[in-house]
Order: C-alpha cells, then sequence, then structure tokens
C-alpha cells in the first residue's frame, strides 16, 4: 500500500471529517424492493424451466422396503422421477465434520436419501414436472411401503445411547467437550452461596418469508453451471457445487439476487438443493426448486432445543467466582455440511459467563444425534443460550443475596480498564465497554424510578417485572471459525471500486445483501472514501462471476470485514484519481483533494476539475497523458481479521413486561438496548438490525418453537400453528450505543446483526421472573407461554 | 383437475383475459400469467400477508382467492400503486425510516398500511400496530413500520386541512 493509501477518511481542514460515517442516511437498493420490482429466486422466468418437487419421508425414522415412481412418472407433465441412487451417480454425499472440532462425527449424507430417511420431511424422492402443480399432483401416486425404526427424539435418551440412530458411529453422540480452568470443585465446596437451576429452550427455526429457492441452470455445451440461488455465502456454494457434482470450479457461477430474510437460515448446504443443481445437470435444463411453507418448517435448519445446567459459586459480598455448566443439545440425524451442528454447543461453552471477571469455570457439553429435523447456525448460533443460562443465574444470586440485579452486575462485569482480556473460557477480548454500557442502559430507562413504580404498583395487584442480561457477542470472526478446521470458508472479504468515466463510482463487493444494509453501509464508506456524494456511488453484490472472492453474510461479518476492505480500496482509488489529476493539471498530487465529485485544491478547496471530466480524459484522451502514465481507476482491495478469534462486541438488555397471574399472560412493555459495535457507519441500520434482532429473540422467548411428537412427528408445522412476533404484541425498542471501534481495521467497525437475539431471551426471561418474585415462581423453559407461567404459578 | 375457464379481469387498470385453470389462487395468477412478481407467497395459507392485493377497493389475501374469482373485478397490485403515484408518499416514508429490510413483505405491508391510511386518518399507533398484524414481517420488529405509518397519518392529515 503506497502511502497516499494511509489518508485518514477525509484530509484535514476539509468540512467532511467523515464523510457519511455515522449518518443515518436511507438505503439506495431499497427504492426497488418498495414497488415490488426486486428480484427474488422466484421472480426469474426462464425457457424450458422445470420444476421439482420431492416426495418426503412421513416417518422419522424408516427403511424404504419399496419405492415405486412408475405412476408418478406417467402423469401430465413429468418430465423426471428420481430416487436417491439416481441422484448420487450425479451428487456425491458429504458429511458435517470439521477438523478443529475434535471427535466430531456424522455419517455421510446424500442429496435424496438411500434405503432409509431419519427425520420426517428427509427427501426420498424427485419428481421434476413443467410446472410445480403438476410435480405435486404427481407426488401422490408415488407408491412406498416403510419398515419403521425406532425413533429417539428425546436428547437425554439419545445420549443414554440404548437405541442408536447410525449404527456404524458406535452412539449417539455427534461431539462432545470438556473444558476445566481448575480448581472448580474446591471453590464451589468454601464458597458462601451456591446457586443452581436448569433450563430448557425449545426449538424454533427462522421462518425467512422467501422460502429457500434455487434455480440452478446447467449448460452441456460448456459444462457450466449457473445457479440463481437465495443464499448468504455465494462462494462457498460455488465451491460446493464445483466438488460435489465435479463440475469445474471456475464453471460455476452463484448468482445471489435480491434475498427474502436469512438470519442464517441459507447458509447451509441443504440437500434437496443439491439434488435440484444435480437434476439441471442430469437433465441439461434449467430446474427450480422453492421450498412451500411445509417443506420450510420441515427442512429448513432448526436451532437451540438445548437443557443447560449451570451453577455459580458467589462470596457473601456478591462477588462470583466460579461457574460450573452441563449443556445438551440435539441436532437432528446429521451434523449440517459444511458449518457443522456442533458449533452452537461449542460456542454456549465459550460464551457462558462471558460478560463477569471470575477466573474459574468449568463446562461439559454433548451434541447428540435424533430423528427430527436438522438443527445449525441461526441467528446469535449460541448466544441466547449462554445469556440466558448466565443471566437468569446471575440474578438468582443475585436475589438470594439479596442484592439488586444492576448492582450485583456492576460488581461483577470485567472493569472497561482491564484489556485486553482474556476470559475463563480462554476467548480473548480487544477492548469491551460492559460498564459505560450499564450505565447508559440504566439512565436510558430510569431504572431507579421503574423499581419506584413497581413496587407501587405490586402493591396494586399489578405484576410488572424488570429484566437486565448483559452479553458479549462473536463478530467479524478470523480464519480460526472455520478455516482452520478445513471448512473451504473464506474469512476474507473484497471489495472492487472503479471510477467510470462519468464520474461515478461502483463498488462491488464479496459481501451480499440480505437487507440488512450491507449495499447501503458500504455505498456510504465508498462515496466517503474517495470523495464524491452517495447518489454517485452504486454497489453491486452477489454474483460469483463479478465480485472479488469472499466470504458473504454470516457471524455479524459484512460491515466489519466488507466494510473495511471498501474502505481501503476507496482510499487507493482516490490516490490512484490524484495521481491521473496531477497529470492533467500539472500540479502536485499532494495539493489536490476529492471532495464533492470534484478534484479541489487541498487547502483552498477551490475547484480544479469535476470527477467527470477527469474520467473522460483518462477513458477517452489518455493521448493527452503522459507516455509512461498509465491511469489505473479500478482497485481492488482484500481484508481479514487476524489478530483475535473474533472481534468481541458487548452490550446490554433489559426488558419491562407486565405479567397477568390470572391468565399467564406476558405483556411486553418496553426493550432498551445498549450496544457497542464500535464504529457505527448507520446508525439507523444498526438500529433497525437491533430491533429486528430484539424481536427475533422475543420470538423465541415467549411464541417461537417446533413442537415435535415423540414419534418424532412435527406438530405445528404452518404458520397459522408455529406463532411468530406480529406487530400489535411487540414493544417499541429503545437503542443506544457506545462506540468503542476496534483497532484491528481502520474503520473500525464490529458487527451488530445478531445482538438483539443474543440477548433478548434473558432479558424476557428476567423480566417475567422478576414480575413472578413475590410468588416464589419462576420459568426456565423457553418459550415461556401462557400454560408455562401458570404452571410455575402453581395454578395449573 | 386441471379444468380451465376465461377469466376477464381489470388489472391496475387494464383489461386481461386469461384462460385460467380453476383450481389457481390469484397470487400465482398475477405472478405466473401476468408477471406482476411484486406481489409474493411465503404461507399460502393466510396467515402472513405477503401476497396482499387489492380487489374492488378491499385488500384480500391474493393466496385465498382463486383467480376464477376476480373475473370481472378490479385488482391492483403494488405494482398499479406504485405507478400511479397513490402511494409514493407512504413508500418515501418506508424509505426514510429503514422500514424494510429484505423487501420480501413490503408489498403486502405497503396494501395493509395504505388500506388503513385510507379508511382510519384518525387510527392511533395502538390501532396502526393492530392493523399491520395480519402482515408479518421477519427482519424488522415493526417500530420502524408503524413509526413510517404514523409519518404519513399525519403528513396527510396536515395535506387536508
Amino acid at each position: 500500500m503506497n502511502a497516499r493509501a494511509e489518508l485518514p477518511l477525509h484530509a484535514p481542514g476539509t468540512t467532511t471529517d467523515k464523510g457519511y460515517i455515522g449518518q443515518s442516511v436511507p438505503r439506495p437498493n431499497a427504492q426497488r424492493l418498495l414497488q415490488g420490482r426486486g428480484t427474488y429466486v422466484d421472480d426469474l422466468r426462464f425457457p424450458r424451466l422445470a420444476h421439482v418437487v420431492f416426495y418426503r419421508s412421513p416417518y422419522a425414522h424408516a427403511r424404504v422396503k419399496r419405492l415405486d415412481l412408475s405412476k408418478a412418472a406417467s402423469q401430465p407433465g413429468v418430465i423426471a422421477v428420481l430416487d436417491g441412487r439416481a441422484v448420487a451417480d450425479y451428487c456425491k454425499p458429504w458429511v458435517g465434520v470439521l477438523g478443529h472440532l475434535k471427535g466430531i462425527k456424522s455419517p455421510p449424507q446424500f442429496a435424496i436419501a438411500i434405503e432409509r430417511a431419519c427425520w420426517q420431511g428427509e427427501a426420498v424422492a424427485a419428481i421434476v414436472a413443467e410446472s410445480r402443480a403438476q410435480g405435486e399432483d404427481a407426488l401422490q401416486h408415488v407408491e412406498a411401503e416403510w419398515e419403521e425404526l425406532p425413533v429417539v427424539t428425546d436428547m437425554e435418551q439419545a445420549l443414554a445411547g440404548k437405541v442408536v440412530i447410525h449404527p456404524d458411529l458406535g452412539d449417539n453422540i455427534c461431539f462432545k467437550r470438556e473444558f476445566d480452568t481448575g480448581g472448580v470443585d474446591e471453590t464451589f465446596a468454601k464458597a458462601d452461596l451456591v446457586v443452581e437451576e436448569t433450563y430448557d429452550f425449545g426449538r424454533h427455526t427462522g421462518v425467512t418469508l422467501e422460502g429457500r429457492s434455487i434455480l440452478a441452470d446447467y449448460n452441456a455445451a460448456e459444462h457450466s453451471l449457473t445457479v440463481y440461488h437465495s443464499t448468504q455465502a455465494p462462494h462457498m456454494m460455488q465451491d460446493v457445487f464445483s466438488r460435489h457434482l465435479d463440475i469445474p470450479e471456475a464453471n460455476v457461477r452463484v448468482i445471489c439476487k435480491d434475498v427474502g430474510g436469512s438470519f442464517g437460515i441459507k447458509v447451509h448446504v441443504y440437500p434437496d438443493e443439491m439434488a435440484t443443481a444435480a437434476i439441471s445437470v442430469m437433465l441439461r435444463r434449467p430446474v427450480k426448486f422453492v421450498a412451500d411453507r411445509l417443506e420450510s418448517f420441515l427442512t429448513d435448519i432448526h436451532a437451540r432445543e438445548h437443557k443447560a445446567r449451570v451453577r455459580i459459586a458467589c462470596t457473601k459480598e456478591g462477588r462470583i467466582l466460579a461457574f460450573d455448566l452441563w449443556d445438551l443439545t440435539a441436532i437432528g440425524p446429521y451434523s449440517v455440511y459444511p458449518r457443522t451442528s456442533g458449533i452452537e454447543g461449542n460456542q454456549v461453552v465459550n460464551l457462558t459467563g462471558g460478560p463477569y471477571k471470575h477466573k474459574l469455570y468449568r463446562a461439559q457439553m454433548n451434541v447428540v444425534f435424533t430423528n427430527k429435523n436438522v438443527t445449525c447456525q441461526y441467528r446469535a448460533v449460541g448466544h441466547p443460550i449462554a445469556v440466558a443460562v448466565t443471566e437468569g443465574i446471575v440474578d438468582l444470586a443475585a436475589e438470594k443475596l439479596g442484592i439488586d440485579p444492576a448492582e450485583f452486575r456492576r460488581r461483577n462485569l470485567i472493569p472497561d480498564d482491564a484489556y485486553p482480556y482474556t476470559f475463563a473460557s480462554g476467548i480473548k477480548f480487544e477492548q469491551l465497554s460492559h460498564h459505560k454500557s450499564l450505565d447508559k442502559l440504566l439512565a436510558l430507562m430510569g431504572y431507579e424510578n421503574l423499581r419506584a413504580e413497581q413496587a407501587d404498583l405490586r402493591q396494586r395487584g399489578v405484576h410488572r417485572g424488570i429484566g437486565l442480561a448483559a452479553m458479549i457477542e462473536v463478530t467479524n470472526p478470523s480464519p480460526s471459525f472455520y478455516g482452520v478446521g478445513g471448512a473451504r470458508i473464506s474469512a476474507q472479504d473484497g471489495a472492487t471500486l472503479r471510477l467510470e468515466p462519468t464520474g461515478m463510482v461502483t463498488c462491488i463487493s464479496s459481501v451480499t445483501e440480505q437487507g440488512q444494509g450491507a449495499e447501503g453501509a458500504f455505498a456510504q464508506i465508498a462515496a466517503s472514501a474517495v470523495g464524491v456524494t452517495l447518489d454517485k456511488v452504486r454497489v453491486i453484490t452477489g454474483d460469483t462471476g463479478v465480485t472479488p472472492y469472499g466470504g458473504g453474510t454470516w457471524a455479524s461479518r459484512g460491515a466489519g470485514i466488507g466494510g473495511e476492505a471498501v474502505l481501503q480500496a476507496g482510499r487507493a482509488l482516490r490516490s490512484n484519481i490524484l495521481d491521473v489529476a496531477a497529470h492533467i493539471l500539472n500540479a502536485d498530487g499532494g495539493e489536490l483533494d476529492i471532495v464533492g465529485n470534484e478534484i479541489v485544491n487541498r487547502l483552498t478547496l477551490e475547484s480544479k476539475l469535476p470527477l467527470a471530466e477527469l474520467g473522460r480524459i483518462a477513458y477517452f484522451r489518455p493521448d493527452t497523458l503522459p507516455m509512461k502514465f498509465q491511469s489505473e481507476l479500478t482497485v481492488t482491495r482484500h481484508y481479514t481479521p487476524r489478530e483475535y478469534g473474533f472481534t468481541f462486541t458487548n452490550g446490554i438488555q433489559a426488558c419491562h413486561v407486565e405479567v397477568d397471574v390470572e391468565t399467564g399472560f406476558v405483556k411486553l412493555l418496553k426493550h432498551w438496548c445498549v450496544e457497542d459495535c464500535g464504529t457505527v457507519i448507520n446508525p439507523m441500520l444498526v438500529d433497525e438490525q437491533i430491533r429486528g434482532g430484539v424481536v427475533q429473540g422475543i420470538g423465541a422467548a415467549l411464541y417461537e418453537e417446533c413442537l415435535y411428537s415423540a414419534e418424532g412427528q412435527l406438530l405445528n408445522g404452518s404458520l397459522a400453528d408455529y406463532l411468530v412476533p406480529m406487530a400489535a404484541e411487540m414493544p417499541d425498542i429503545v437503542v443506544a450505543h457506545i462506540e468503542t471501534p476496534t483497532r484491528q481495521s481502520d474503520l473500525g467497525a464490529k458487527g451488530t446483526g445478531e445482538a438483539g437475539t443474543a440477548g433478548a431471551p434473558g432479558a424476557v426471561m428476567n423480566a417475567i421472573n422478576d414480575a413472578l418474585r413475590p410468588f416464589k415462581a419462576r420459568v426456565t423453559a423457553q418459550p415461556f407461554t401462557p400454560q408455562r407461567v401458570l404452571q410455575a404459578l402453581g395454578k395449573v | 383437475m386441471d379444468e380451465t375457464l376465461v377469466t376477464t379481469l381489470i388489472v391496475n387498470g387494464t383489461t386481461v383475459t386469461r384462460r385460467v385453470p380453476a383450481r389457481q389462487h390469484l397470487s400465482d395468477f398475477l405472478r405466473d400469467e401476468l408477471g406482476l412478481t411484486g406481489s409474493h407467497t411465503a404461507c399460502e395459507h393466510g396467515a402472513c400477508g405477503a401476497c396482499t392485493v387489492r380487489v374492488d377497493g378491499a385488500i384480500v389475501r391474493g393466496c385465498l382467492m382463486l383467480a376464477v374469482q376476480a373475473n370481472g373485478r378490479k385488482v391492483d397490485t403494488i405494482e398499479g400503486l406504485s405507478d400511479s403515484g397513490e402511494i409514493a408518499d407512504l413508500q418515501r416514508a418506508f424509505h426514510v425510516r429503514n422500514a424494510l429490510q429484505c423487501g420480501f413483505c413490503t408489498p403486502g405491508m405497503l396494501m395493509a398500511a395504505q388500506d388503513l391510511l385510507a379508511s382510519r386518518p384518525e387510527a392511533t399507533r395502538e390501532e396502526v400496530r393492530e392493523h399491520l398484524s395480519g402482515n408479518y414481517c421477519r427482519c424488522t420488529g415493526y417500530q420502524a413500520i408503524v413509526d413510517a405509518v404514523e409519518d404519513v397519518l399525519a403528513s396527510r392529515r396536515g395535506a387536508r386541512t
């Protein structure tokens, strides 16, 4: 990098020191979505497009004795009928394990199951037809005979292992981890106070309004595959399609246009999507699959389903000495490829107790197979479990010691001047701001007044509760998250910036847009770094044939990693533009700057040359420039965080509820979040990420659960039966920030996409339990339905 | 199974005639037959509201109405409301407030919001939340949407006085 690329965002002396950084400007690319003129996969129209539908197992665990597809094949419009073996000839199976999760195991998984289905909804045959309706008609004519096999749906039975789902693996344990700093038993034996509680977490899922969607278009002449995919990780999928369909990577192009919600649901390899791509190769024509809502509930990854027992040891002054955790989580019959289903449990071990300064910690965690749909990484991976467990037990300890929960946290949060800091679990924090965040939260919510009001209302039989939840959050992951384990998932992202002849700047990023506003943030960074107005920037994402190579959107990494690449590319482009300007103007480049789409004198800001004129000369009249000078008005830069495993953020949430102790209904009155995501690029977009995340966390806490019968049948696979938060029930959410920029990057941005979801369930739980305190009742099993609240109160 | 019927309706002001399968719902008809892909289907059982369109001035779930039931009627979609400028202020408020993220629910949400704006100009914040509860959004947490609708309620009230 040359010296000029080290320039600050804007040169000293300009009036716009930070350009658009920190401004709440609307997202330019949202306009098309507001007119219904976006392009989601299902909006694409292709000649000879075929539609695939799947015949799915009606049983949670069963052997296929006979599968007769002949009648289905003869139905109107049917193009092909395929079983697992036929598709396996075109698509190699996969195994969802990673090297750094020691001992993790999972059986090979096929695009379409062969002989045996291991969860209700697993695809066992595909029907390809001229229309989706014809395909679904033909499904009624599939004849199958099944032999039901023993079903394991209970986590603890899975762990006990009387019935083993995959006999070749020996037991039902996919992955286990034990961690021990030492000294835990001795400390518990001597502690003034030991509290213990067990928390249960139901399964839920992302419910992206746009179902998983893929349109694969194989070109036999080129042996090339173009995949239009609703995904978060186009390059990861390019690699997967290449290796499993045996097509050279350079011949695979993944295009990700508008995505109708993802939240981690669309970052995994799904068997039905792999089958769709394979079928396009087999049939040499474009093939589309769009999951309908029932298929989404049956096959989109689920998440959570943990049982966690936690103990803490404290002094009577309220100092936490040690945490002791036992966690059990069930992931369905396969570890999901390629990120594995061991990560959520692993994160629970890493993060539990994370905001606090105790030195002693022991954890034992088991990940087990069951005959339900698979689980994997969904927004906030592991955090909602770790935060709820930690904050629940911390509140209980505070109550036993008669210490106010805010004060108890103040005594135990890692001090703001203690960084860099290594937490008991071994994770490293660069710089956090727990105490500043706590102080800001308490002021923002008027904590003392709310406590006074609570006491007052209790006298009148109104039961309100205040719940706090401090948190740490994994963002900007380094290659230690996936790459070191052998996953071909990029930890790096890149940005290409190009000055167009018209003076426009095109910004092409490997991070994808899922609605979070990455493209808007990149436009702000690019405009600021180059020196142009926002309307002069166009952002392009989501096409492996076009963008730099990169990881995409997951683990709260888009702004922090992709944004830094844009910043560096923008600085380099500005430097190159000034080189051109210096030649045109016969000036010293050091005297020039770019402000408001013009080359100006750095000190006087006198206008020297519009960028459009510079572009005209550089592209169309370079003959007027010195013979040995070549302008370089397209630059690419990359960024990978490497100094820390993760760039941790911190924050704290508070929830205010009113519990109707007669009906068990919980009314959300208000919710607050103070979060430190470092440099805030666009406050509005950050606040909206927090709010949306909080509401998904509230959904988990109060409404959402994928309910299964003991036989492994999903009981609520529709949006009429599976409850999601609606506008009327949601509270207003107040968001505020502490800004502690990371020093690992010039931009200083950490991630923020998952913080809301991480902390909200714990805050809601603590608020309900605070309301129930006079009744000596506690809820510990999510979701906290009216029935569970009444059970806690002993009323049902 | 695939009985078809000739159906004539006015979509966004233009009369169209098609022979449509009797079982085809209005959303599939608009999307697949007319290429009006702004109306989305997300549950196809009337819960989520992403397919909301207007038939003879009233908002309906496009997935719960058959295309043939729209015979002889006026259907307005997000594309029509956008081009006529009817909801330009509402779209602007959504944009300024970032009242959309992925945008998949947005056309249906705008339809429902415009229905409220037209029928209940004095609606309170609680009534806005109540009215929009038939339209699911998984991204925003709803607050920005409610704020945007309140902004337009106020500005339209101001414009009338």
